[in-house]
């Protein structure tokens, strides 16, 4: 393998496990930010139960976020010196943005909001936890404005050495697709986040355990997903007919359509097949996709051949991993209605079955959003400025054998990361709410205490002053 | 306004507060096997725990930057200097899960103990070969790198190294023994004599073999009267090194922390006088290396206004956690 499919290997193994925490790290900042508002408010302890509870495994997942976003902002220098070289006049500010107003944000307030709880007001806490939120927000923005530019490229141009020079800076961040991709993925985290906090409440409601504040919790993300489910649904579709008009070739691997015509049947199922660049074993519904997609019975939609063989992306990719997504999306949505209904009915916390329910579908949240990431991403192959510059110009002079070295480092070290996630973060979800602190370890084990040693040399240290200062609100 | 230049000096001035927030907390780490008792070990992480999140953020910034400011920097030396700048981030990524699940286990503590000290001494020897690659000049070709995988591996990096896990330490050293009291300020007291002889005995061989091997370093410290006006530097270095010494058992708690502080700036302070103009060595200056005007133009607000917020917020946060560190600055304490 090349240096190239092995960097490309390597940025989808490691973005598209960085986004997993993200994506959490945005619901549940913005859930935890909610609770500490209501406690302070109401001053209900079963708001601080849950807001103690859910930063604390908050923590551990915005702590993999920060680790593992770390090594992307040098990847796309070590891996794509091609890329950063060309586009850096576009993108460099944008990151620095993101740096300067959303990761300092969170940075300057995560630990008042983890740890500053016996040291600062129940306001000045709530206050910390809407930083730490809007901080995950303001990063989603900037990046996500950066990714949608590599999608529907505008306010820049190339130069003959291929080198991107700006324009316009309004253009270059509030590019066509950026809102719709931006509120389709802060939707998502909100979505997935809802039914992280749903699984675990089922959990605890379904173990008998924890039930006050499993009730609570429950309800919350029950009526959150029923918002948010129908509404990412209504972002999607904006969404894709702002596709059909960018990048038309995206949207025609997505929905498997290689003839322009007028009157698209929607692909239910396929094995689309690049070489004789037709699908096999389809099943159709007549003139759905022209009306989902123009709104219009008889609209026309451009496919696949009106491009060379050589500027398609690989299809099959892009057409499965759509169809995961907006499986789930009607999944999770089906959900939230039965969830409403059971409610309506007064049995939202006693039926069993429902509580399985919603620990299964707890993970779907993450696959959808990989789903998602994978079609914007490989739906803009071959090129990774859309129609403006090719991936294959984008990489590293960087030899293939340190890649395969870090890429299987990459492999283990993260997948080590995520078994000790689930282990740490299965064993709180045990303790539950109203289970001791986390740190019941306390209990130090002994070793010879030194305080004595050298002491003597200055005898005004032999009373250890302690700079022990009460803090406002103890 | 020459915003090249202005750039520069953001990106210096980043690069210290990245190397000394991020450095006392890295050099925590490094001494954190050395500490006699659990308790100490405790006492340590819950010292650097609401803060380093913050100062990684440094390192972050550092590198954005460079994409932002000096593209070519960026993308020339991170290739170049591929393999340590990815075990740092290995290394970083180790350290920085130690403070989600150390506290977490009791049984396994041990494990994440090692975890925490190896990744932040591995961390800390990585910045210092990237350091050495980066003296030692990188080889370029039609404006991209074009060496090998482990050309920026030499002896002065491992010279650097060494002399920054010395340094990092003598800054944990201070840190802790301004935040900290009783045993484990008398284990920091301690440990920080060795560390500090590290760091100097260091800063002596990389200053000495840099004359050696690189002539242009050596031009500008020892041709015509250059060492006469640049003698102040090692000067001061020394009288610092000895001030630091002293204090370490002196009532001044904070002194053995700002000394080392002080000694870093004067090592930066040599290591500018060394590099200057160059953001890539002795190949493309700051000028050559800018991106565009309308790109610095649109960044230059996001330093003016934003940095002084940062910076201010920042320093609000050091301010909460004031004082010495008490054990139950840890989630959600009543
Ligand atoms: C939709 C949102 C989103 C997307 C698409 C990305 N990130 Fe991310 N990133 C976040 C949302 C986020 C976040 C929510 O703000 C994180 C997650 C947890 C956290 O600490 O902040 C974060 C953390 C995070 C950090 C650590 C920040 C710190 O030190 O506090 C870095 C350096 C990056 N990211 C860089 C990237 C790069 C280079 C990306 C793409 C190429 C990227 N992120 C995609
Ligand atoms: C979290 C959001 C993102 C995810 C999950 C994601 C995912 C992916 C995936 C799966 C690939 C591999 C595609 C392929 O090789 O077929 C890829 C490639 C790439 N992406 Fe993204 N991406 C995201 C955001 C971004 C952003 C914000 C940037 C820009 C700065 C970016 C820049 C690139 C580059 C440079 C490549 C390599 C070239 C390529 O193969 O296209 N990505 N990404
Ligand atoms: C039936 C429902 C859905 C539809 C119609 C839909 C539509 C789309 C479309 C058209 C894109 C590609 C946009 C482009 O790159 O041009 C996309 C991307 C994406 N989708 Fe969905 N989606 C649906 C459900 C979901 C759900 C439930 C989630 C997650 C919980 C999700 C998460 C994402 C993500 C993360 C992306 C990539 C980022 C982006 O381009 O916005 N989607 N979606």
């Amino acid at each position: 393998m090349d240096a190239l499919l092995l960097s490309r290997i390597q940025f989808a193994f490691t973005i598209g496990f960085h986004i997993l925490w993200p994506t959490f790290s945005i619901g549940i900042a913005c859930y935890v930010a909610c609770l500490s508002g209501l406690w302070w408010r109401t001053q209900r302890t079963v708001y601080r139960d849950l807001m103690r509870f859910w930063s604390r495994i908050f923590a551990m997942g915005f702590g993999m976020g920060v680790i593992t976003g770390v090594v992307l902002s040098y990847e796309i220098g070590t891996n794509w010196a091609g890329y950063s070289r060309a586009v850096s006049n576009v993108i460099g500010p944008l990151f620095m943005y993101e740096v300067l107003t959303a990761f300092f944000l969170e940075a300057g307030f995560i630990g008042i909001m983890l740890f500053g709880e016996g040291r600062v007001s129940r306001g000045v806490h709530f206050f910390a936890c809407c930083m730490v939120a809007l901080g995950t927000l303001f990063s989603a923005t900037w990046i996500i404005a950066t990714n949608s530019w590599m999608q529907t490229p505008a306010g820049a141009v190339a130069d003959a050495q291929g080198i991107f020079h700006v324009t316009d800076w309004w253009q270059v961040i509030f590019t066509p697709s950026f809102p719709y991709r931006l509120m389709h993925m802060v939707c998502a985290s909100f979505l997935t986040g809802a039914f992280v906090v749903a699984g675990v409440s089922a959990f605890h409601l379904w173990q008998r355990r924890h039930l006050r504040t499993a009730r609570t919790a429950f309800s919350m993300a029950m009526w959150a997903a029923l918002v948010l489910a129908p509404a990412q649904i209504m972002i999607g579709d904006m969404h894709g007919r702002n596709t059909l008009e960018y990048q038309p070739t995206k949207l025609a691997a997505m929905e498997g359509l290689w003839d322009t015509g007028k009157g698209v049947p929607a692909v239910l199922f396929a094995w689309p097949d690049m070489d004789e660049a037709r699908n096999r074993f389809a099943v159709e519904v007549p003139h759905l996709a022209s009306l989902y997609l123009t709104h219009s019975w008889d609209g026309e939609v451009q496919g696949l051949k009106a491009v060379p063989a050589s500027d398609r992306p690989y299809v099959p990719i892009v057409f499965f991993a759509f169809r995961i997504m907006a499986g789930i999306g009607i999944a999770l949505l089906a959900t939230a209605i039965t969830g409403l209904v059971l409610r309506l009915r007064g049995r939202l916390y006693e039926t069993r079955w429902f509580q399985t329910v919603a620990m299964a579908v707890t993970p779907l949240g993450f696959v959808a959003v990989i789903a998602g990431w994978t079609v914007t991403e490989a739906g803009r192959q071959p090129f990774v400025v859309y129609g403006l510059m090719r991936t294959a110009d984008a990489v590293a002079p960087v030899s293939a054998g340190a890649v395969s070295a870090t890429l299987i480092a990459f492999f283990l070290i993260y997948n080590v990361l995520l078994l000790t996630f689930f282990w740490f973060g299965a064993r709180t979800v045990l303790k539950g709410p109203e289970g001791e602190p986390a740190h019941e370890a306390w209990r130090a084990r002994p070793g010879p205490d030194r305080s004595a040693v050298g002491l003597a040399t200055n005898p005004s240290l032999q009373t250890p002053q302690s700079g022990f200062q009460p803090a406002p609100g103890e | 306004m020459d915003l090249p230049l202005l750039f520069a000096l953001v990106a210096a001035g980043a690069v210290v507060i990245y190397v000394l927030a991020d450095g006392f907390d890295l050099g925590v780490g490094i001494l954190f096997l050395f500490a006699p008792r659990d308790a100490d070990r405790d006492m340590m992480m819950a010292s650097v725990e609401p803060v380093w999140d913050g100062n990684e953020t440094w390192l972050v910034m550092g590198g954005t930057l460079l994409l932002a400011a000096f593209p070519a920097a960026y993308y020339v030396l991170l290739p170049a200097l591929y393999l340590p700048v990815v075990f740092m981030l290995f290394a970083l990524i180790g350290r920085g899960i130690a403070f989600a699940f150390r506290l977490q286990t009791v049984r396994f503590r041990v494990v994440w103990d090692v975890v925490f000290a190896g990744g932040s001494a591995l961390a800390v020897f990585c910045q210092g070969l990237i350091l050495g690659g980066l003296i030692g000049g990188i080889p370029m070709q039609d404006g991209m790198y074009a060496g090998g995988a482990f050309s920026c591996l030499t002896f002065l990096g491992v010279l650097c190294g060494a002399g920054l896990v010395g340094g990092y330490a003598l800054l944990g050293a201070g840190w802790l023994i301004w935040k900290t009291d009783g045993a484990t300020q008398v284990f920091a007291r301690e440990i920080a004599h060795a560390a500090l002889i590290l760091t100097m005995g260091m800063m002596v061989l990389v200053s000495g073999w840099t004359a050696l091997t690189e002539p242009e370093v050596a031009r500008r410290w020892f041709e015509g009267w250059h060492l006469l006006y640049l003698a102040p530097i090692p000067l001061l270095t020394l009288g610092v090194a000895a001030g630091l010494w002293k204090s370490l058992w002196s009532e001044w708690e904070v002194g053995p922390f700002l000394l080392a502080i002080a000694l870093f700036l004067l090592g930066f302070s040599g290591l500018v006088i060394s590099l200057w103009p160059y953001v890539v060595p002795w190949q493309v200056t700051l000028w050559d290396g800018a991106s565009d005007p309308q790109t610095l133009g649109f960044a230059v607000f996001g330093v003016v206004l934003v940095l002084p917020m940062v910076l201010a917020y920042q320093a609000h946060a050091y301010w909460v956690f004031r004082g010495k560190t008490r054990h139950l600055d840890a989630y959600g304490t009543q």
